[in-house]
């Protein structure tokens, strides 16, 4: 009787477990597909959102690595142009006699009109020219062939950002400007060479003119400062906390203090500096030096965190048999640990750098995203740095600066993509497994 | 002139571990033997002339500005300062400054001139005596070192010890770092509550630094409640999480435990490419292509959306963290024990329920030190904001809106602008100060969580 119960109630559960466990298999792998579908399908977003950005950049940018040309005869007019009183003279007079020529359709006479095909030419035109002639006044009265820039809207018309097909109206080249410039096209005048001035230039308020020139510079001073400052300082700080500082409540407090400091918002590091830096230490503002200390001062935490791991990762075995041939612990540290060490360093370095490279809040807060038409000469010029340039051209009106903030943008990561390629390559080709 | 101190000062240092080394051999091989290797002995004097030395050069440096400005202000002319106010006498002294850097605009009046005169004398005898003293300390010291060679001279613990001294100095610049900040942005937050009280700055719905710059000018009258400004940020911050944080924890979720070994090896250094962009290039990227879309998208359904959205800058700035997240995730959940992975397989679960109910739960407390991490640096963040959210702090919680953060007033408040004595620009440093705060509870909370979770397997 009771085994027929068991039998009676036990064959059942267990036939009901089974069915539900069956019933359910079902559904659980269809769960397991969904999760395994959203993941995939987040994967896929960070991968489309690397993508739009890059391809962004990249269709906005590339058009900024060339720029409208035209090719001129120019009679460099002795009545214009006097050797007396160089630098001065109408050199803006000369180039635009030099382009009308090709312009017979313009009223020279009408002051609107001439003032209107002046604007086809960059306003830097006439500088190259005066250093041309400033350099051999010999030129005077002679006739010279010059390639000179156009300016944007001629520039965005030669590269199709301009549509035609819009309204006059609403076009910023109307239709007797854009029909001048076909007539010089026809004539073959315009060339769309590599733009050079996009790294040798400075800045400027012309699109067609600027360049990256005091940027690069710039960002090369803060950078070297930012190095001389924190890799000593970090590398220090790094080898006693990991070395030799005893494990108590001081050392503690110094490596939170260190992990906090590596979280720390960067424009924080932009107030202090303005109020320190130059506040009360009266350094001067805008200049690369500042900036420089300033990314030191956010680049040594990170330094000091991976030397610290790269320290660590070296085995207890070397320094054990150093100690036991009778060497002291500096010497153990700097004769036998730091250079097995050194390249994780170097690579937590590299990458600190490049942090600091794309860096642009507190660098802003110190004046770094001044207008400045000149590369700096010494690390207490005024100079901009290459993010804030960037920043700086993301805010102007002006079209032409669109496509150079993606040609700068592009410059920038090729820079950070170099030198994070340069970490992966040391930490590929030292890694040692012990 | 500075050049020059630095060129005495490396080329003594050279000539000290020169001359010391050379004579420790010169003892070595007379036979007698050393205590410290000659190597040790040149070193100790390298390091005792670079070190006081190069202290001295900093210091002469840091403080000949501000001394040499003084002198020359007290030798103007009597009453010639008695008119002006504190800005003047900054506008005079500049002007002699760029007199004496040859850069003469106009006709100054000749006290000017002389005035500039004497500081370019008053720079050139600072930089002679910097030259002089730096040159005879240099000498004193190698003449001292030098004199200190003797075969029982312990050399090595000396050079041992200054390196100690030096590491030391190194770490302690984490503190000094730590205290600046803490000290400028304290000190500035202090002249600004003298300024405007604390309760209106903590408690005031309204914000509107702009004070009026002439005295009684009508314009708007300066507000300083921060309340707009810290809501507009977290309104960012929501928006900028709700994106990243089911995003990147997925991502991490299925490169930990679905993703092929190849497809891995390729999303990793992707998403580190993700986190290495500069911030700028994400603002330029919302300025570009997510503002504009938000904006057309708005239009074509008929939603009022303004120029500069929150949502746009706070999805960029989403994106910005997916690969922080993931790549905490993913370490978080790696520091699971196999054995527990192992258990709920063995148990027939499937590996969907394994890492949601067994490798989730586990890894949670990483995972939330991880998301408060980047809590912290969405609040924190900067150039995505400044470049894509608005000015104008309005108390809204609308993403369609146009709202304003922390960081970017603290930009906009002081860019182009440094005199500290007005509450606009102090406005700034209190804002900074908050931030730092607000910041660093969540930083620690978070590391704390972090740490205590990781030690928790170990």
């Amino acid at each position: 009787m009771t085994d027929s119960t068991t039998e009676m109630t036990g064959a059942p559960r267990r036939h009901a477990t089974t069915e539900a466990v069956r019933a359910s298999i079902g559904r659980r792998h269809r769960k397991q597909v969904y999760v395994k579908a959203l993941g995939l399908g987040a994967i896929s977003f960070a991968f489309l959102m690397l993508s739009i950005l890059v391809i962004s950049l990249a269709s906005s940018g590339y058009k900024a690595f060339t720029q409208t040309h035209i090719t001129l005869d120019v009679f460099v007019d002795s009545e214009e142009i006097s050797a007396e009183k160089l630098p001065r003279g109408g050199f803006d007079d000369v180039l635009t006699a030099a382009l009308l020529v090709h312009l017979p359709e313009v009223d020279a006479s009408d002051r609107a009109t001439r003032r209107k095909a002046e604007g086809i030419l960059s306003k830097g035109a006439q500088f190259q020219l005066r250093d041309m002639v400033v350099a051999d006044p010999g030129l005077i009265g002679q006739t010279v062939i010059m390639t000179v820039p156009l300016s944007d809207p001629y520039d965005q018309l030669n590269k199709d950002l301009i549509d035609r097909d819009t309204d006059e109206a609403n076009r910023r080249l109307k239709n007797d400007e854009i029909s001048w410039f076909d007539t010089l096209e026809v004539e073959g005048l315009i060339s769309t060479p590599l733009n050079t001035g996009l790294i040798t230039n400075a800045d400027s308020r012309f699109p067609e003119l600027a360049g990256l020139r005091g940027a690069l510079i710039g960002s090369a001073w803060a950078l070297l400062v930012c190095f001389l400052i924190s890799f000593p300082l970090g590398i220090g700080a790094a080898i006693y906390l990991e070395e030799f500082a005893p494990r108590n409540r001081i050392s503690d407090f110094i490596e939170v203090n260190i992990n906090n400091l590596a979280a720390v918002p960067s424009v924080v590091f932009g107030l202090l500096a303005l109020a320190v830096f130059i506040g009360w230490f009266g350094l001067p503002r805008s200049a690369p030096l500042v900036g420089g200390m300033t990314l030191a001062l956010m680049t040594m935490p990170t330094i000091i965190i991976a030397t610290r791991a790269a320290l660590k990762s070296v085995p207890p075995s070397i320094r054990e048999a150093a100690l036991g041939i009778g060497a002291s612990q500096q010497q153990v540290v700097f004769g036998h640990v730091l250079p097995l060490a050194m390249p994780g360093i170097m690579t937590g370095t590299i990458i600190g750098l490049a942090q600091a490279l794309g860096e642009t809040a507190p660098l802003l807060l110190i004046g770094m995203n001044a207008f400045i038409t000149s590369a700096p000469s010494t690390p207490l010029d005024s100079a901009t740095a290459l993010p804030t340039q960037i920043f700086i051209w993301a805010d102007s009106p002006e079209r032409g600066f669109v496509s150079r903030t993606s040609a700068a943008i592009l410059v920038l990561l090729t820079f950070l993509v170099t030198m994070n390629a340069i970490a992966i390559f040391l930490r590929n080709r030292f890694e040692r497994k012990w | 002139m500075t050049t020059l101190a630095f060129a005495v000062l490396l080329g003594a240092s050279l000539l000290g571990y020169a001359l010391n080394r050379q004579a420790a051999s010169a003892i070595h091989a007379g036979g007698t033997r050393l205590h410290s290797l000659s190597n040790h002995h040149g070193l100790y004097a390298l390091l005792l002339v670079l070190v006081p030395v190069l202290v001295l050069i900093l210091a002469w440096l840091a403080l000949q500005g501000p001394v040499i400005d003084r002198l020359t202000m007290a030798g103007l002319p009597e009453g010639t300062l008695e008119a002006l106010d504190g800005g003047g006498a900054q506008l005079v002294l500049a002007e002699i400054k760029s007199l004496a850097g040859g850069r003469v605009f106009g006709d100054p009046e000749p006290w000017k001139q002389v005035a500039a005169e004497r500081y370019a004398s008053l720079r050139l005898l600072s930089g002679q005596m910097l030259l002089a003293v730096v040159a005879g300390l240099s000498a004193i010291i190698l003449f001292f070192a030098r004199s200190r060679v003797g075969a029982g001279f312990r050399a090595r613990q000396r050079v041992e010890g200054i390196v100690s001294g030096l590491m030391i100095f190194c770490s302690v610049a984490a503190i000094f770092t730590t205290v600046g900040i803490v000290a400028a942005l304290l000190f500035e937050t202090l002249r600004f509550l003298e300024m405007v009280p604390l309760t209106e700055f903590l408690f005031g719905t309204n914000w509107e630094p702009q004070i009026p710059i002439r005295e009684g000018q009508v314009a708007a009258e300066g507000a300083f409640g921060w309340l707009p400004v810290i809501l507009g940020t977290l309104v960012i911050t929501v928006v900028a999480l709700l994106l990243a944080v089911p995003v990147g924890l997925l991502s991490a979720i299925y490169l930990h435990e679905f993703a092929p070994a190849r497809l891995r090896a390729v999303a990793k250094p992707v998403l580190e490419i993700l986190a290495g962009v500069p911030t700028v290039v994400y603002g330029f990227f919302a300025i570009l292509v997510v503002a504009p879309a938000i904006r057309d998208f708005g239009a074509a359904i008929g939603l009022p959306v303004s120029p500069n959205t929150a949502l746009a800058a706070g999805s960029v700035m989403g994106v910005m963290l997916i690969p922080f997240i993931s790549s905490f995730s993913d370490d978080a959940l790696s520091a699971v024990p196999r054995s527990l992975r192992d258990g709920a397989l063995a148990l027939g679960a499937t590996r969907a329920e394994t890492v949601l109910n067994v490798l989730f739960p586990a890894a949670l407390p990483g995972i939330v030190g991880g998301v408060l991490l980047a809590v912290s640096r969405a609040i924190g963040e900067t150039m995505i904001v400044v470049m894509a959210a608005g000015l104008i702090a309005k108390m809204t919680v609308n993403p369609l809106d146009s709202v304003t953060t922390v960081t970017v007033q603290i930009v906009t408040l002081l860019i182009g602008d440094t005199s500290f004595d007005n509450p606009k620009t102090l406005a700034a440093f209190a804002l900074g100060m908050m931030l730092f705060l607000v910041t660093l509870a969540i930083n620690v909370f978070a590391l704390r969580i972090v740490r205590k979770y990781r030690e928790a397997y170990d």
